[in-house]
């Protein structure tokens, strides 16, 4: 044997992948679902390992304090009063998952469309070979919801809430959501927590033609947490994808957000808020994949920095050849409120199309002091004046959101984190 | 209403303000002119408490209290209101959200009750009105998008509705076509009372004709050189600025 230990960051990787793998080893037999598709994702894991520095996709985002932690399997037990009462009331059924088990004595069920739960739900969309994460998700998933819409129904709002209890647990839920053509569904999408844990979703959304998912998420997990999730939408003929990510919580969060267009006139909007303080860490990654003709993206992503956080933000819009007349927009914006806050901000265009409109824009910046002495001219006092150029910043993000109650609910959570954090 | 004595300051080093005198009594309205780089708009944000100006000297008063030590907002409070040469654009603020909350910060401040929006807006409302503005001026962005004239009815509105003691007008004439100069007079004159008092900035005398002043002077080089009645506006436009300052030197 030799006495030199391997170290650094790619062999924390390996060893946390091989970890991983040994626990699928001794589980395998109890866990529900495809065993052959958990089987196949053990092979890739063992083979390729987590993201690690050398990828250009993880470049900004290292995995290394997450594969420092050694996280062990998630047992069913019940969430605690006080997590349950940071749900934000929210009219409308909920599915309740609590460290990735479903409990159904905290869920209702919705009218019209159908949901299973208890194992893994894979969907059936054609995802990239190479993805890791998800791969990790596939292996060890216990549980998640598939639920399904039928055609031409409005199905309404329907809640999804994952809580984290910490103890170092790790959880992959896996969700699976179709659409059928002209169905509508609000996904309000949201995860909290305390504690140090890992919550690793996957989430794959096939939207047939005219249909229109609107998922506005709330990642407010607790302060040791990491939250890598990964979502892919399908989107058909004039269907549309309407997401809005609002990050406050982990300590190293990365959202993956997957975009095909692959009907004409199909439309994705992938809007952000990273609100982030402290030692923070979190990342939006898009990647939007323009592959019919009349196809729309919009991407609005800001980001307001305090402490020693870092942001993250890398756009990938990636318009074929037959995609002609693609309208893709991407704007991501950071307001740093602190000498030590970073803003990462990486675009990427691939257009193979010559018929298209394509603009992309970045800005880093601290708050306007013409702006700030203009308000505090007024009579507006520092602290308020601030708080409302923050607020007007995220404005253009916030906007869109036509759903009332999970407006407010953004807006609470903003104005809790700006109260611990201003 | 308002003593100036001996006042300097500087930015970056460099002096402006080279001893200022000024006394604007309760109910006056005073005019300050001068050429380009005499301290006009310096006076203004020094008086408004705008950062990145340092006081060197003399003292600045407001209704008894020294002006200079206080924070910008409280300023505002006690009742300064300055209308900006350059009007800030705020992207993403409502301008009767921001109004409102401009005024009940300063009623708060102030110990009194603040206005429930019902209340904000037929006050608004009836100010933008006079000022002939339309309603969805109040709707829109705070000053984005909006035309030089309307930025500047923009600033007699907050005027209006804030109520202030003092009001100080930087260069509220420039970019004005005729009209709109006549339409932020009249709001300006509307406000003429004994309890309020005005320092009117401007480059040129066009603007005295429709605000017309108790006093004039002239700002040059940091210091007020002359000081005289409405008549002396007009001796200025007919002589030009160098013949004052040669005659003061």
């Amino acid at each position: 044997m030799s006495g030199i230990a391997p170290s650094g960051p790619v062999a924390a990787l390996n060893a946390a992948a091989a970890a991983f793998v040994a626990r699928y080893q001794a589980t395998k037999t109890t866990l529900p679902g495809d065993s052959h598709v958990r089987a196949e994702a053990a092979i890739m894991l063992a083979s390729n390992g987590l993201p690690g520095p050398r990828e250009e996709a993880w470049r900004y985002t290292s995995l290394r304090p997450f594969a420092e932690t050694a996280f062990i399997s998630a047992a069913r037990i019940d969430a605690p009063a006080a997590l349950l009462a940071r749900i934000p009331a929210i009219a409308g059924p909920r599915l309740v998952f609590v460290d990735g088990h479903f409990h159904s004595e905290l869920s209702g069920v919705p009218k019209g469309i159908h949901v299973t739960t208890g194992k893994p739900a894979l969907g059936r969309i054609t995802r990239p070979a190479d993805e890791k994460l998800v791969a990790l998700n596939t292996m060890l998933s216990e549980d998640g919801a598939a639920i399904h819409v039928p055609a031409g129904l409005d199905a309404g709002t329907l809640v999804l809430v994952s809580i984290g209890t910490g103890h170092s647990v790790g959880f992959h839920p896996r969700h699976a959501i179709i659409l059928e053509s002209g169905a509508k569904l609000t996904l309000l999408d949201i995860a909290i927590g305390d504690g140090e844990y890992l919550h690793n979703p996957v989430l794959t959304a096939e939207i047939a033609s005219g249909a229109t998912l609107t998922h506005l998420r709330i990642q407010d997990e607790g302060a040791g947490a990491f939250h890598l999730s990964t979502t892919y939408s399908e989107i058909a003929e004039a269907a549309t994808y309407d997401s809005f990510a609002l990050t406050l919580g982990a300590r190293l969060a990365r959202m993956e957000v997957h975009a095909h267009l692959a009907g004409e006139k199909a439309a994705a909007h992938l809007n952000a808020a990273q609100l982030l303080g402290g030692s923070q860490h979190a990342d939006f990654t898009t990647v939007v994949r323009h592959n019919a003709p009349n196809t729309a993206s919009r991407q609005t992503v800001k980001n307001v920095l305090t402490g020693k956080s870092r942001g993250v933000f890398q756009g990938k819009i990636d318009v074929a050849r037959i995609a002609q007349k693609t309208d893709g927009y991407q704007m991501n914006q950071a307001l740093l409120l602190s000498r030590d806050a970073e803003m990462d901000s990486k675009p990427q265009l691939q257009i193979y199309a010559d018929d298209v409109k394509c603009s992309h824009g970045a800005t880093v910046g601290a708050l306007d002091a013409n702006q700030l002495f203009y308000l505090r001219s007024r009579g507006v006092p520092e602290a308020e004046a601030r708080a409302m150029l923050v607020r007007a910043f995220l404005s253009e993000a916030l906007d869109p959101i036509t759903h009332d109650e999970a407006r407010a609910a953004m807006e609470a959570a903003i104005s809790a984190w700006w109260e611990h954090s201003a | 209403m308002l003593q100036i004595k001996g006042l300097m300051a500087e930015i970056d080093g460099k002096t402006i303000l080279n001893g200022i005198d000024l006394i604007v009594p309760k109910g006056e309205v005073h005019a300050i002119m001068g050429p380009n780089g005499s301290g006009k708009s310096t006076l203004s944000y020094v008086l408004s408490g705008r950062e990145g100006y340092e006081v060197t000297g003399g003292t600045a008063t407001f209704d008894g209290h020294d002006l200079l030590s206080i924070e910008p907002e409280e300023r505002a409070a006690r009742g300064l209101f300055l209308a900006f040469q350059y009007p800030v654009e705020l992207p993403g603020v409502n301008n009767a959200n921001f109004l409102r909350t401009a005024l009940n910060a300063q009623r708060r401040a102030r110990g009194e009750a603040e206005l429930d929006a019902v209340q904000f807006l037929k006050l608004a409302r009836a100010q933008a009105k006079l000022l002939s503005m339309p309603d969805d001026m109040l709707k829109r962005n705070v000053n984005v998008g909006f035309s030089g004239g309307e930025k500047k009815r923009n600033e007699v509105l907050q005027m209006a509705v804030l109520r202030p003691k003092l009001a100080i007008l930087d260069e509220t004439d420039s970019g004005l076509d005729i009209d709109a100069l006549k339409i932020v007079a009249d709001g300006v004159n509307a406000l003429r009372g004994p309890d309020f008092s005005a320092v009117v900035i401007t480059h040129y005398q066009r603007l005295l004709d429709h605000i017309v002043p108790d006093r004039v002077h002239v700002l040059s080089q940091g210091r007020i050189i002359k000081s005289g009645g409405p008549e002396l506006a007009h001796a200025l436009e007919a002589g030009g600025y160098a013949s004052v300052i040669l005659e003061a030197a």
